[in-house]
Formats: C-alpha cells, sequence, structure tokens
C-alpha cells in the first residue's frame, strides 16, 4: 500500500466536469517525494479544481489519484490529510469567531494524537501550546495571538492560512496562490518561510508570480484549459514553444 | 503587560483565577437554603438548577457547535420517564439503587438514545439538523400517547423517590435534601460541561460550528465532532431530566414536547450561547419569571417574549454578550464613564416599562376578568379597570418615558464611545 519507493502524488487520467462542462480533462502528472512543484495557467484554467479533486474536496468523474502509492480517488478530505497531506485555499478559509492561537492549535490536534479526545485538557498540554507559539512566532502573528482571526487584515489571514496548513507536519503540502494580494515585502518573507518548513517535503502550489515560481520550484507544470502542456524544471518549461504561445510569453511580459 | 506570566501559567495549570469562579458558585449553591429556607423557594431553586443544567447541555449544541434544535427536550423528557421508572423499580421490586444515582442512569439512558438519532442527524449541520430535530420531537411526541407502557398516556409516569436505598442515612424526603443532592448534580454537570469545551473534541466543536469545511482539512469529520457533541449534550439533558424526576415525582409528555424544546432554546438564547456562563443567566431569569412573574400576572408570557424578541433584536449576543461588552470599558478602566448616563437612562426606562405593563393589565383585566368584576390592582394601588383615569395615565406614562429615554440616548451612546476608547497617551 504505502510504497517507499512510491511518488509523492501521482495523477492519473484525472478528469472532471461540472455538468456538461469537462474543466479537468485528463490529467497524468507524478510529483516526487522532495519536490517543489509549481502549477501554473491562467485564470480559469483549472488549478483550483486540480487541487480540489487531490484533496478530495471533489470527487474525479473519472481517473484516478495516488498519494504515496495509495489510491486516495474520493476519499473524504479528513482521511486524506490524516494519510499527510495538507492543504491551504486560494480563499482564506479560517476559523473567524476563534482566536489567533486557536485557530493554530486546532490544526495541530489531529497530527499531535488528540484525535477525538475527550480526556484530555488542551490547555494543560505544554507541548501542544509551546508548538502553537512556535508557528505563531513563524508566521509573525504573535502579536496577534488572542484576537479573533476574523479581525486580522487580509495579509495577516493569509499567514494565518499558510500556519494553519503548514501546522500538522503533513509530508505532502498543497499552497493555492499562498502570496496572492500580498505587498512586495509580505510576499518575500511568506517564500522563505515556505522554503523553511517544506525542507525535505513536497510542495505543490499553484502561484501567478513568475519570481516566487522561478524561485522557489523545481519543476513546473503548465495547466491550460484542464489539460497539462508542459511540464519540466523552469529553464525547460521557459524554453517551451508551446509554453511561450499559450502562457507564459503574455504572464513574463506582464510581469516585466 | 503581564500578558507572558499569564500565557505560561495558563498552560502550565490550573491557576486559582480559574478555580475562584467555581468555588464561588459552590459555596453560593451551600448558603442559598440558608437565606432562603422555605419551602416554596426550595423549589425554585431547584427548578433553577434543572434548567441550568438542561441550557447548558443544549449550549452544548447550539452555541459550542453550532447546531440548531428544535427537539431537545426529548432527551431531557426520556432521561426523566426511565429515571421515573427506575424510581418505580426501586419501590416495588426492591432493586437496591440509592436516589442519587438515578440522574447518571437518565443520563446514560438520554445518551443511548441520542447516540441512535445523533447517527443520522449530525451527518449535515444546519437546516438539515434543525428539521430532523423537529422531526424526531415531534415523533416522540406522538409516541407518548401511543406506548402508554412507557410513557403512561396522558398522566404520565409518577412514583416516590423515598424508597431508594439511603444514601448516607439520607432519606431525601425533606426538601432541603432534595435540594442540596440536585445542587451537587448542577456542580457536577456543569464543571464536566465546562471541562468539556477545553478538551481536544470540545474546541474542534467551535471549529466545526465555524468552519466545517476546513476541519475536514485538518484531519476531524465535522460529523463525527458534530455526533460526538450531540451525545454529550443528551447525556447532559438526560441528567436535567433525572433531576426533574426526583424533584417532582411525575414526569409527562409535557417535558419532552417540541413546546419544551422551544422553551430551552428561548432559555439558552435570551442568557447568551456564545459564552459558556450565558445559559446560566439565561435558566435563572426564566426561572424567576416563570415562578416570581407568573403570580403576579397572568400575562407574564407576554412579558418573556418581549424580552426574548427585544434580546434577540438589540442584544444577539444575549443578556452574557451585553455583560461581556463592558469588558473593554472596564479593562481600560473607564466603566465609571457609563454609570450616569446608565442611572439616567434607569428612571425614563422604568417608567416607560411601568407605563407599558399598565395598559396591557388593565387591557387585559377588562378582556378577561369576570363579568361585573371591574377592581383590580397594579403596583399596590387598587382601581377600576373601567375607568378611563388608569388607562390614559399609563399611556401617558409609557410614551413620556419613551420620549425622556429617547433624549437620553445621545448621551449614552456618546459615553459608550468614549468608555471603549483607549486613552491615545497610554497607547503610546
Ligand atoms: N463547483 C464548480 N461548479 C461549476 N463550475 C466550477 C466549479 N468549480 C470551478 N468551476 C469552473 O471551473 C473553471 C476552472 O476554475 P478554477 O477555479 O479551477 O480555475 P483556476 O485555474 O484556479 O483559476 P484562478 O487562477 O482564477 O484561480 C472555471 O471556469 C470555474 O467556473
Ligand atoms: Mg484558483
Amino acid at each position: 500500500m504505502n510504497a517507499p519507493d512510491a511518488p509523492a502524488l501521482e495523477l492519473a487520467g484525472l478528469r472532471k466536469s461540472f455538468g456538461k462542462t469537462e474543466i479537468i480533462r485528463g490529467v497524468d502528472l507524478t510529483i516526487a517525494r522532495g519536490e517543489r512543484h509549481a502549477i501554473i495557467g491562467p485564470n480559469g484554467a483549472g488549478k483550483s479544481t486540480l487541487f480540489n479533486l487531490i484533496t478530495g474536496r471533489y470527487v474525479p468523474t473519472s481517473g484516478s489519484v495516488y498519494l504515496n502509492g495509495q489510491d486516495v480517488s474520493g476519499l473524504a478530505p479528513y482521511k486524506i490529510n490524516r494519510l499527510g497531506l495538507s492543504r491551504s485555499f486560494q480563499i482564506t478559509n479560517i476559523f473567524p469567531r476563534m482566536t489567533v492561537f486557536e485557530n493554530v492549535r486546532c490544526s495541530l490536534l489531529w497530527s499531535k494524537g488528540y484525535r477525538y479526545s475527550f480526556w484530555h485538557m488542551v490547555g494543560r498540554s505544554r507541548d501542544l501550546t509551546e508548538a502553537t507559539d512556535a508557528i505563531l512566532e513563524q508566521i509573525n502573528l504573535t502579536a496577534r495571538r488572542d484576537l479573533p482571526a476574523g479581525v486580522l487584515s487580509y495579509a495577516e489571514q493569509r499567514a494565518l492560512e499558510i500556519g494553519i496548513t503548514m501546522a500538522g507536519g503533513a509530508n505532502v503540502i498543497m499552497l493555492d496562490e499562498p502570496t496572492a494580494g500580498m505587498s512586495h515585502s509580505e510576499t518575500e518573507y511568506i517564500v522563505n518561510l515556505i522554503r523553511d518548513v517544506t525542507e525535505g517535503k513536497t510542495l505543490v502550489m499553484v502561484e501567478h508570480d513568475m519570481s516566487v515560481v522561478f524561485g522557489l520550484a523545481d519543476r513546473i507544470s503548465v495547466l491550460v484549459y484542464g489539460e497539462i502542456i508542459a511540464t519540466g524544471t523552469p529553464e525547460e518549461v521557459r524554453a517551451d514553444p508551446r509554453v511561450q504561445e499559450a502562457y507564459l510569453g503574455a504572464a513574463l511580459e506582464a510581469e516585466h | 503587560m503581564t500578558d507572558a506570566t499569564h500565557n505560561t501559567a495558563r498552560s502550565a495549570s490550573i491557576t486559582f483565577g480559574q478555580f475562584l469562579p467555581w468555588l464561588v458558585s459552590a459555596l453560593f449553591l451551600l448558603v442559598m437554603p440558608l437565606i432562603f429556607p422555605s419551602n416554596a423557594a426550595l423549589t425554585i431553586m431547584n427548578q433553577m438548577a434543572i434548567t441550568i443544567v438542561f441550557a447548558l447541555a443544549y449550549n452544548m449544541l447550539l452555541g459550542q457547535g453550532g447546531m440548531l434544535s428544535f427537539g431537545h427536550a426529548v432527551y431531557m423528557g426520556m432521561g426523566g420517564f426511565m429515571a421515573m421508572h427506575i424510581m418505580n423499580w426501586i419501590e416495588f421490586h426492591e432493586l437496591p439503587i440509592p436516589l442519587p444515582v438515578l440522574p447518571l442512569l437518565a443520563g446514560l439512558f438520554a445518551l443511548g438514545l441520542a447516540m441512535i438519532i445523533g447517527s443520522f442527524s449530525t451527518r449535515k449541520a444546519g437546516t438539515v439538523f434543525a428539521m430532523i430535530s423537529l422531526g424526531v420531537g415531534e415523533l416522540i411526541a406522538a409516541c407518548s400517547v401511543i406506548i402508554v407502557a412507557f410513557f403512561g398516556g396522558e398522566e404520565g409516569v409518577s412514583g416516590d423517590r423515598t424508597y431508594g436505598l439511603p444514601f448516607f442515612g439520607i432519606e431525601f424526603i425533606r426538601q432541603i435534601e432534595v435540594y442540596y443532592l440536585t445542587a451537587a448534580w448542577l456542580m457536577i454537570s456543569a464543571v464536566l460541561m465546562y471541562l468539556w469545551s477545553r478538551t481536544p473534541l470540545g474546541r474542534m466543536a467551535n471549529a466545526v460550528r465555524d468552519n466545517p469545511e476546513r476541519a475536514e482539512f485538518l484531519g476531524y469529520s465535522a460529523r463525527w465532532v458534530r455526533f460526538y457533541s450531540f451525545c454529550a449534550s443528551g447525556f447532559f439533558a438526560g441528567i436535567a431530566g433525572g433531576l426533574f424526576a426526583i424533584n417532582y415525582e411525575i414526569v409527562t409528555e409535557e417535558n419532552l414536547n417540541l413546546a419544551q424544546s422551544g422553551m430551552i432554546l428561548l432559555v439558552t438564547f435570551l442568557g447568551g450561547a456564545g459564552f459558556f456562563f450565558g445559559p446560566i443567566i439565561g435558566a435563572i431569569l426564566f426561572t424567576l419569571l416563570q415562578t416570581v412573574l407568573s403570580l403576579q400576572t397572568e400575562i407574564w408570557q407576554l412579558y418573556l417574549g418581549i424580552l426574548f424578541v427585544a434580546t434577540v433584536m438589540y442584544f444577539p449576543g444575549g443578556l452574557a454578550g451585553l455583560l461581556m461588552m463592558h469588558t473593554i470599558p472596564l479593562r481600560l478602566g473607564k466603566l465609571h464613564l457609563l454609570f450616569v448616563p446608565y442611572l439616567k437612562m434607569l428612571g425614563p426606562a422604568l417608567l416607560c416599562v411601568a407605563g407599558f405593563v399598565g395598559v396591557f393589565e388593565i387591557v387585559f383585566h377588562i378582556r378577561n376578568a369576570a363579568p361585573g368584576d371591574t377592581e383590580m390592582t397594579l403596583f399596590w394601588i387598587t382601581f377600576d379597570s373601567h375607568d378611563v383615569l388608569p388607562l390614559a395615565v399609563s399611556i401617558i406614562a409609557a410614551l413620556a418615558g419613551f420620549w425622556l429615554a429617547r433624549r437620553v440616548v445621545p448621551e449614552l451612546s456618546a459615553a459608550w464611545t468614549a468608555a471603549n476608547t483607549p486613552d491615545t497617551e497610554r497607547l503610546i
């Protein structure tokens, strides 16, 4: 089942239709363990939908998703998460009425082995509190610790989103546009953070900021209109004429 | 500030500050019968304690789990029926069970039922859950007239609590003994329910309430989190039912019908679902209205309804929310700014309320008193309800009070703003 040499993620013939429209039109992709993989593509290409298929939010119309060699297609999100995959959302998805501290602590509970326990007191676990505070320190939100998450600024909520995602220590981390809407310095900080915490882990991310993509990714896939038109190292993808034509040329020009 | 030390202390062990409210509550429960020793007062306090347990249990769903139930009286009622049957078995089959464990058995029975119902009702939150709770509530209420063996038909099930094994020599004949039994169960249940909210499951209940989808991406099945909360809530509701059975020695269909379910929703919302102690306030206030006010006026439910609607409209956080709104002024040391405006508001508000009460009571008396009976007493004044003068005075008082109160509003809101604004020098 959990083959030690299996790739972290493998997508085979993945398809997804909403009604009559096919949004993901046959995606095959293999992402090795420890690889940092970026998925780029124009708006509406289906990047978030692909994330939703991998993480269990949507059930594929056909095709399969393998996590560490195990078929996880159609499993509930919490089951996939327990197998060591964690994701963030393009549209901030946090617990607005709970404090920032509680947001992060909740994301640690399962991975710390508390499961559905009603015989532990969360406040009494020094380990849990310290781990939570360490993450708050990493995402620069210590000063906001006891505020309800709903009152944070947009950039702070984005940082919290990433903190929640990586808190559980999953081996496969998927980030959907982690730097969207952030200022230049915030982006820089977050990119360094992502680089640190994904050390030795598998990272899959959707990102529009090409400097982030080329700075962080080992390999890049280009998704256009529900299909992957190219996969390779940043240099290969940059040089690929189809990519130039379909997407990257325009995007790179827009960058400058 | 002292935040850092506070945090480490919180994570390390239970501090005295956390323990203090419980200690005070326990002492309070201990001395209450010394202050109010009459049997009538004890009955009211027992009723309060039962409602508090039930409301706290209900709030595990509503406030902490985000589940709106229209049928939670089922679990209290079923616990109550079970307790009555056990009470009768004790009497007729000489079961060696002491009375104080009855609430626990009632709780376990309700827990069993909650596990069955919860296994399908907690799959979805929101409207689906609410509708299933309503349907189940209706179903069980209907069963109560069909399955007479368990529900005792219209008369319900009654018994005698004094046949249990003496508990350290206590046979629960005197009301004061029942009071301390009820108070002990109140303390135990409240502490356990509070502790539950501090467990991983209790925390995740909040998370699932806020954002069930995100919780699923953190390894938790929203459905199972809801299920466990639901079972725990059913258990404590059952304990309340057991206490009811012990106090009144009779349980009927009225204890589990939809009216009762609506009552506990109202109590919890009135007190404030957002805070642990909210339902306690709601239960105390409700019981006072139900017992004390109902002796004064037949239309007490009208006042309760008005209070409820006003709370929902103006203070959606309930009375606890209203209280907690004052923590910021308190922390800023500016609470005193509010005293004078509050006092200025008090007079007109009382006048307005008294005026409206006068109107309601006079009209009610005119419409409902026996023919020829025109004499009524209100606020210690006896007058002829068919006279124009009392009605006119009431209307004028209501309008004048309202008008005067309106005039204080700007001052009040200015004071409120000031009390919530930190001094700029202090910030730096
Ligand atoms: N649940 C859904 N039902 C119907 N259509 C959907 C659904 N989710 C996504 N789509 C459609 O699928 C297409 C791809 O959407 P998706 O969000 O995956 O794009 P994306 O590549 O992430 O775009 P962006 O860069 O704007 O985030 C869009 O046309 C969208 O309208
Ligand atoms: Mg997207």
